[in-house]
């Protein structure tokens, strides 16, 4: 079973959550796990992938692969799968790599499992773990033909080295599609992450798109300050020009773990979830009786943000006296 | 101009896995995926600005035929359904081969996709169908314009935003915040029943049944675990004393 981990990385950055999958795979009983990098400057990343795993590591550093976006990816894949041979393909979520995956999966007609958490040899078969309908059931999925492609949700594993050492390399020539050549990034604004970070605070009290306006996030905040903590967000909002981009949590945002998670009008999606789930204690209010967030919640209450806030955070101001 | 939207019909409530077949059960209610009325709402909006043509196409059972009904009654101008039992079982393979054929047909300049299906929670089938398709592909659009035979696109990503452009004809998924859905009117619900609405078999796009559905499929589900164990977890209405319930609880956490 010859394996291949694609690997992300942002500026001189490989990323975490797919140096955690390339760990994964290196468990897996394959002597030989590749990786590959695309983009400009990837060639001086390539050993530190060689101590997660990698004994091999392609690399491509064409200007097409320059910006963030997934099709030229698809192309330079395609031609690593089939030259090399590979059996089984292996992502980290992000949005480059979901888009990258179905891209490859639809080219190579190559069956593709997401959102697992785990994978494990079965009988020398490979089986991927996935929680589905919110989590509800965990499902064993698995492949009918090769290549096997794996997309494994945001934190599914430690990045841990494995002290392999240096890795060969391999020089990809780039040849793309037309179609891959359409779209342009013509602007990135990148976040600064620097400056206090909710990810160390012990009270969260986050804001969804329940709260109904940019001015109601006062109650988010009037209940962070009572509590002592910080206030997070949904992409929903972050995206509706609410609240800053820095205080996001989830897949695209912060994984946070506070010891007290107050979700605010949060619907609960998977890709939310997936940055708060190992918060110790998870209060949610939200009108919904049946809202995803409830199925992980330590205490659900249904009601209305607007009246049930304001209340306790008088009841907590007159507790502090 | 030509603008088509994917649109799935989901289960509603409490989705389940049918034990035996291993695959969603897809007999109860349903309605239109909740994420795809936002593509809906975004052709719409287009329309207004550019006179474009709006066509939904969904793939699923017959009953599939009411979520593309709330797409036109929002008011999409036409629909394509393709119900076939072939496709049933389809995979993300199968799913892009048949949608991709249907749009083929269509040869729409611009093609929409919601952020994801709320049963399955993918979100990647845009980018399969795109490349059956070859055209340039965006996805997580919360921002979206048309101009001089081009699209721009503002998205999220985990560093930042990033803003894209792209020549058309293309495919964009958009992402939920990029819009507040309409609800279909009186007049929309009514005026539905009377929009042109297409099924098709998969034979009518030329597709062989062994290469989709559940035959085709190049995944499986292996085997079904039992839920995880869900603690002690509480759920309250919330009526006049839900202030103090959580703050009784808060103390008994110790969390104040
Ligand atoms: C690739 C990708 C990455 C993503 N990354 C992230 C991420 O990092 N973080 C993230 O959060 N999301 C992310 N998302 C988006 C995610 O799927 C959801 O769309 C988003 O989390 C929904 O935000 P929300 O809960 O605020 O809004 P909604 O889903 O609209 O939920 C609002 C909730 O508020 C409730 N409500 C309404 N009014 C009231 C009231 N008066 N009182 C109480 N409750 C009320 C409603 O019942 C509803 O449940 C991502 C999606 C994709 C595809
Ligand atoms: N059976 C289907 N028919 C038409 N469109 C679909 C279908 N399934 C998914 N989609 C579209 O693809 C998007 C992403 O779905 P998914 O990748 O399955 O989460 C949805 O928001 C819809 O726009």
């Amino acid at each position: 079973m010859s394996l291949l981990v694609f690997l992300e990385h942002h500026g001189n950055e490989l990323q975490k959550g797919s140096l955690g999958v390339l760990a994964k795979a290196a468990t897996l009983g394959d002597p030989d796990v590749a990786a590959v990098l695309l983009g400009g400057g990837v060639r001086a990343l390539a050993s530190e992938a060689g101590t997660f795993g990698a004994g091999k590591v392609y690399v491509a550093e064409d200007d097409a692969l320059e910006p963030p976006l997934p099709q030229a990816r698809v192309d330079v894949l395609a031609t690593v799968v089939r030259e090399g041979g590979y059996g089984t393909v292996l992502f980290a979520n992000s949005v480059l790599a979901a888009d990258v995956a179905a891209g490859l999966s639809a080219r190579l007609e190559a069956g593709l499992n997401w959102d697992l958490v785990d994978v494990a040899l079965q009988d020398g078969t490979l089986v991927g773990k996935r929680p589905a309908l919110q989590d509800s059931v965990s499902v064993d999925v698995g492949w009918r033909s090769e290549p096997r492609l794996a997309l494994f949700r945001a934190g599914a594993f430690d990045a841990v080295a494995t002290g392999g050492g240096e890795p060969e390399i391999e020089e990809l020539s780039v040849e793309l599609e037309e179609h891959s050549r359409g779209a342009r990034v013509v602007e990135q604004q990148l976040e600064d992450t620097s400056g206090p970070s909710i990810e160390d605070a012990d009270v969260i009290v986050a804001g969804g798109r329940g709260l109904g306006a940019p001015e109601s996030f006062a109650l988010a905040e009037e209940l962070a300050r009572a509590l002592g903590g910080a206030v997070g967000a949904t992409r929903a909002v972050v995206d509706a020009g609410w609240y800053p981009y820095s205080a996001q949590i989830g897949q695209t945002g912060k994984t946070v773990s506070p010891k007290l998670y107050v979700a605010l009008g949060i619907s609960g999606a998977i890709q939310h979830k997936v940055g708060m789930q190992s918060s110790n204690v998870i209060v949610a209010i939200n009108k919904d009786a049946n809202a995803p967030i409830f199925e992980f919640s330590d205490l659900g209450v249904v009601g209305d943000v607007h009246e049930i806030v304001p209340k306790l955070t008088a009841l907590l101001e007159q507790r502090r006296g | 101009m030509k603008i088509a939207v994917c649109v799935k019909h989901v289960p509603e409530g409490a989705a389940r896995i049918d034990p035996t077949s291993k695959r969603l059960d897809r007999s109860g209610e349903g309605g239109l995926n909740h994420f795809d009325a936002n593509a809906v709402e975004e052709a719409l909006r287009l329309k207004a600005d550019s006179d474009a043509e709006v066509v939904v196409v969904s793939m699923g059972p017959a009953r599939a035929a009411d979520s593309v009904r709330k797409a036109l009654a929002m008011g999409a101008d036409r629909a394509l359904l393709i119900s076939d039992e072939g496709v049933a079982g389809s995979d993300l393979v199968g799913t892009s081969a048949v949608l991709a054929a249907a749009l083929e047909r269509e040869a729409a300049d611009l093609v929409l996709f919601g952020q994801q299906a709320s049963d399955a929670d993918g979100a990647v089938l845009w980018a399969a169908v795109a490349e059956r398709l070859r055209r340039p592909v965006v996805s997580q659009a919360m921002e979206l314009s048309l101009a001089d035979g081009s699209l721009r696109v503002k998205r999220q990503t985990e560093f930042g935003y990033d803003v894209i452009e792209a020549p058309l004809p293309a495919v964009v998924a958009v992402s939920d915040a990029i819009n507040e859905p309409r609800y279909p009117s009186l007049k929309g619900i009514m005026g539905a029943k009377k929009k042109p609405s297409e099924t098709l078999s998969l034979a009518d796009l030329g597709l062989d049944a062994a290469a989709v559905g559940e035959a085709g499929a190049k995944t499986e589900v292996l085997a079904l675990g039992s839920p995880p164990p869900r603690g002690d977890s509480r759920t309250i209405e919330g009526d006049g004393n839900a202030a103090q319930a959580i703050l009784d609880f808060l103390a008994e956490k110790r969390l104040v």
